[in-house]
């Protein structure tokens, strides 16, 4: 589609000079940065445009195109100083993406992305036909949502109830939001965490409830979004498990380390919280033995116990 | 070779966008310098048509019509304007604010390469796009699929595919659908559409598609009906909904996501009554055991059983471990 024959260069031809007339004097390098070519991509497709122009041909009928300083000036280019209509995919991608936004709590007023929707439809005509039918599904913080846009538009302090699957439990925190996450569908919400003293990432669908409350939210940088931004860097238990043959898929879902194939198979996982493991190992009902760290074994026994009572004592 | 054709495709559009009257054939012959190497009206003929194919590919409104409407005038072509041209579209600074992250969040290349050229046009009409703005969204939205770029074609033309599918490790089998839609749901991307060998709508997850999806049959060949939900279905179709309720006890403040997904019954003190609904006994028996002690099951008595059984094996391989003294 770039540079692929007639019709790639003339469908590029036909963005590129009505983006160089918005721009006069933008140098060689940031044009072609920005069509993502080759410069030497770029000078080719001016010095063909430059031989181009209304019937007659004559020199004022031509597009004139000077390259002084590598600062590219188009003029006499009237007649296609206007952009072609979006294309199909064109709109469709960034309609698709629109809507996506739409999911998350709103950091803009409301209505912003409505408005922007229903514009660009407009301005795409036919071309937006197809956006309807793809759809990027959110979770977004259900009843939480406007609580969590105000405080990020407004700057201010949010109070939190968030459910810590880990743990099974609802924790009471106060936080300073910094931004929206969306990763893999999950949305998140990337706050200073007062309780932790720490910057926590908080998946929107686990907020119970958030309050806007009064007190304005530290400012603080916003790191630089990390590359595995989930993996855990606080992985205080090296937990043991013997897999039946049932669970063996165990080893492929979490990350590692077999120990022993034989006679049965019996990896070590890294894992930042026991509570984890002990669900994991209770979800899995004997498939899956806990060997270490006693601290494992005996939270599982005495869980499987208290169960078990409440079914004896009905 | 391809330049002279792009300098002739470029002189025509501009020939035929400069028109304010329909032009003939022989008048684009003699305003475009590039024709005038024909060595004869045939060659001539074939050329134009070819390229007007490629304008109407490029989807550029060539229209065909007549200047005198009461002769049999010879057929002549231009480009309206307002029909070729992206209209005037103004944003406010908010508006173009969300224009910025939206311009930003796709990974995939197809679609990051898509949104980039709609944003180039918008900045050609005087919009100006941001793609630094609200850092505090950080949205990245993949489709790693292979399947994803032939499928997202298709959507968008409208036409057939077939493709092999395997589910559940079972050997792929040669499908053919009228691809609907697609959805991206908990990250995972779906297309759902008419299913030409079962005779009704299906939902593929794209993940599952072994190798190449071929096009099948002409662009514009499926019709999405007015009344499908795209993102419904595939909910819908992905996971059945469920045809059983359990009855659960749930100690207060616990279990969040079995409350979520169930309605409450009764509040006593420190606990809840829930009817939550489940597909599979031995499925619902694993999650409701992952909360231990916090959730108890009322009925079904399968569902209890399941649970019941599930806790003795998990307390009988720890004993018999410590009893063997392995570990």
């Amino acid at each position: 589609m770039t540079t692929g024959g007639a019709v790639g260069q003339l469908t590029r031809l036909l963005a590129l000079i009505p983006w160089l007339l918005q721009r006069p004097g933008v140098s060689v390098a940031d044009a072609a940065s920005e069509f993502d070519i080759s410069e030497q991509q770029l000078r080719a497709d001016l010095g063909l445009a430059f031989f181009c122009g209304l019937p007659g041909h004559l020199p004022d009928d031509l597009i004139d195109v000077s390259l002084e300083n590598d600062q590219i000036v188009v003029t006499n280019a009237d007649t296609i100083a206007r952009p072609l209509r979006l294309a199909p995919d064109e709109a469709v991608a960034l309609l698709v993406g629109l809507r996506a936004l739409a999911d998350l709590p709103a950091p803009t007023g409301p209505d912003v992305i409505d408005r922007v929707i229903a514009k660009l439809e407009r301005a795409a005509g036919d071309a937006a036909d197809a956006h309807r039918n793809v759809k990027v599904s959110i979770e977004g913080a259900g009843e939480a949502q406007e609580a969590v846009g105000t405080a990020l538009r407004t700057g201010r302090r949010l109070a939190l109830e968030y459910y810590v699957p880990a743990r099974d439990e609802v924790t009471i925190r106060q936080v300073d939001p910094l931004r929206l996450l969306l990763v893999d569908g999950q949305s998140y919400l990337e706050a200073w965490c007062l309780l932790a003293g720490d910057l926590r990432i908080f998946r929107l669908d686990r907020i119970q409830s958030a309050q806007v409350l009064d007190t304005p939210a530290s400012p603080r940088p916003v790191p630089p979004v990390r590359e595995g931004i989930f993996d855990s860097d606080t992985a205080a238990w090296r937990v043991r498990l013997a897999l039946s043959h049932r669970a063996e898929w165990v080893r492929d879902a979490y990350p590692s380390t077999v120990i022993a194939s034989e006679p049965e198979l019996v990896v070590e996982l890294s894992v930042a919280d026991l509570g984890w493991a002990k669900q994991l190992v209770m979800r899995l009902g004997g498939t899956v033995r806990p060997l270490a760290p006693p601290e494992l074994v005996d939270a599982v026994r005495t869980e499987a116990e208290d169960a078990l009572a409440a079914y004896q004592s009905h | 070779m391809a330049v002279s054709r792009t300098e002739r495709l470029l002189n025509l559009v501009i020939c035929l966008l400069a028109a304010t009257r329909y032009v003939n054939k022989e008048q684009i012959r003699q305003a475009v310098p590039q024709y005038a190497g024909c060595a004869s009206d045939e060659a001539f003929e074939r050329m134009f048509e070819r390229d007007k194919d490629d304008l109407r590919e490029m989807g550029i409104p060539l229209e065909t019509g007549s200047n005198e409407v009461f002769f049999d005038d010879e057929i002549g072509y231009r480009i309206p304007k307002d029909a070729y041209a992206l209209p005037p579209v103004a944003f406010d600074s908010e508006e173009l604010a969300v224009l910025g992250v939206a311009a930003r969040m796709w990974q995939h290349a197809t679609l990051a390469g898509a949104t980039a050229r709609a944003i180039r046009k918008l900045e050609s009409v005087g919009v100006d796009v941001d793609p630094e703005a609200l850092a505090v969204i950080e949205p990245r939205v993949d489709a790693a699929e292979p399947a994803f770029a032939a499928l997202w074609d298709s959507v968008q033309q409208r036409h057939r595919v077939r493709f092999h599918y395997s589910r559940g490790g079972a050997a792929a089998a040669p499908r053919r659908l009228q691809p609907w839609g697609l959805v991206s749901w908990h990250g995972r991307w779906y297309v759902v559409g008419h299913d030409d060998d079962r005779g009704e709508t299906r939902v593929f997850r794209l993940s599952r598609i072994q190798g190449d999806v071929t096009a099948d049959g002409p662009a514009g060949s499926v019709v999405v009906p007015d009344n499908v939900d795209i993102t419904a279905s595939v909910r819908m179709l992905a996971q059945p909904a469920p045809a059983r309720t359990a009855r659960l006890q749930v100690q207060s403040g616990r279990a969040v996501p079995l409350r979520r997904q169930g309605t409450v019954v009764s509040e006593e003190p420190g606990a809840s009554v829930l009817d939550v609904p489940f597909e599979d006994a031995e499925q619902m028996a694993s999650i409701v055991c992952g909360f231990g002690s916090a959730v108890t099951v009322l009925t079904p008595a399968d569902l209890k059983d399941a649970v019941v059984r599930r806790l003795r094996t998990t307390l009988e391989s720890i004993s018999a471990a410590s009893a063997g003294g392995a570990a």
